[in-house]
């Protein structure tokens, strides 16, 4: 059975695609946690964990929230959802910040909250927390985008029946420069519902490299 | 006593990112935790911290800590008996 791209969505630059709409853009902001901000508050989520998470959390936990208030994750059971995320600095602007807590010996604070987010995959546990995920879900590190690695991660996923469904993408995030995209993969069922006025994508390397480049 | 509980209003909201709460949103008597501002576990690791960066008070035995955390009110007691 293909599988297709039902939903997704684009973080960069200011900007916010879902679903090849441009849902959200600003000129003028200069910090990557303002645009974060004002995307979660035009959007009206209310989750307060959300203002405690950490860059990466915020970012992968925005873009998931988008993708599925377009396509829900209707009549699945939870262990058959699965998350496969990546980037290419892992953890460390966090880690930064951590160390930030830690250098000065005189002055040695270690913020709990922090430290808990010094592990990249702990964005992928805030989604299934929120959605109840409890399907296969792995964290990959590569230097820059790699559609062909992820694409053979979550296909296998697929061939081997480990999902039915699975978030799949790329969230990166350090200092001010972020970049983050989401899709929602499911098997190409008939009468399956998609986001109104989206055609879904067969899920193939060469869409997920086309969702990434998207303006 | 209020001066304190109204600095240590603002330094928890500070410290645990309560980003959508004002000060005059914490009763200083209500509890922290389970009600009230519904923190958690992290929350409260984040508060020890808080006591010995801010005040230089460091909790030895963490059996005090449900008490010295009820409220902020509580916590200001704790704060004006042991400050350095």
């Amino acid at each position: 059975m293909d599988q297709i791209i039902t939903s997704y969505c684009r973080i960069r630059d200011n900007e916010v695609i879902v679903n090849d709409r441009l849902i959200f853009y600003q000129e003028n902001i200069v910090k990557f946690a303002e645009v974060l901000k004002s995307v979660y508050k035009q959007e009206q989520i209310i989750y307060p964990k959300f203002y405690k998470m950490d860059a990466i959390s915020k970012l992968g936990f925005l873009a998931t929230e988008l993708v599925l208030k377009e396509k829900a994750l209707e009549g699945y059971r939870p262990g058959t959802v699965g998350v496969v995320l990546s980037n290419s600095s892992s953890s460390l602007d966090t880690d930064i910040a951590h160390n930030e807590t830690i250098k000065d010996r005189s002055s040695y604070f270690p913020s709990p909250s922090v430290f808990v987010y010094t592990l990249p995959n702990i964005v992928i546990g805030e989604i299934c927390i929120r959605h109840k995920i409890k399907g296969e879900n792995v964290f990959l590190i590569s230097e820059a985008f790699n559609g062909k690695m992820l694409f053979s991660y979550v296909d296998e996923l697929f061939t081997n029946e480990r999902v039915d469904a699975c978030l799949c993408g790329w969230v990166e995030a350090l200092g001010n420069k972020y970049n983050a995209m989401i899709a929602l993969v499911e098997n190409n069922r008939p009468m399956q519902g998609t986001p109104a006025g989206f055609k879904p994508l067969l899920f193939n390397i060469e869409n997920l490299n086309l969702i990434m480049t998207r303006n | 006593m209020e001066e304190l509980i109204e600095k240590l209003k603002k330094e928890v909201i500070e410290q645990l990112n309560l980003e959508d709460i004002n000060p005059d949103d914490i009763n200083p008597d209500s509890p922290l935790f389970g009600e009230g501002l519904g923190l958690d576990s992290i929350d409260a690791l984040e508060l020890i911290v808080l006591l010995e960066k801010n005040y230089g008070i460091k909790i030895e035995d963490p059996k005090d800590g449900k008490k010295i955390f009820h409220s902020i009110r509580t916590m200001a007691e704790y704060i004006t008996e042991h400050k350095k």
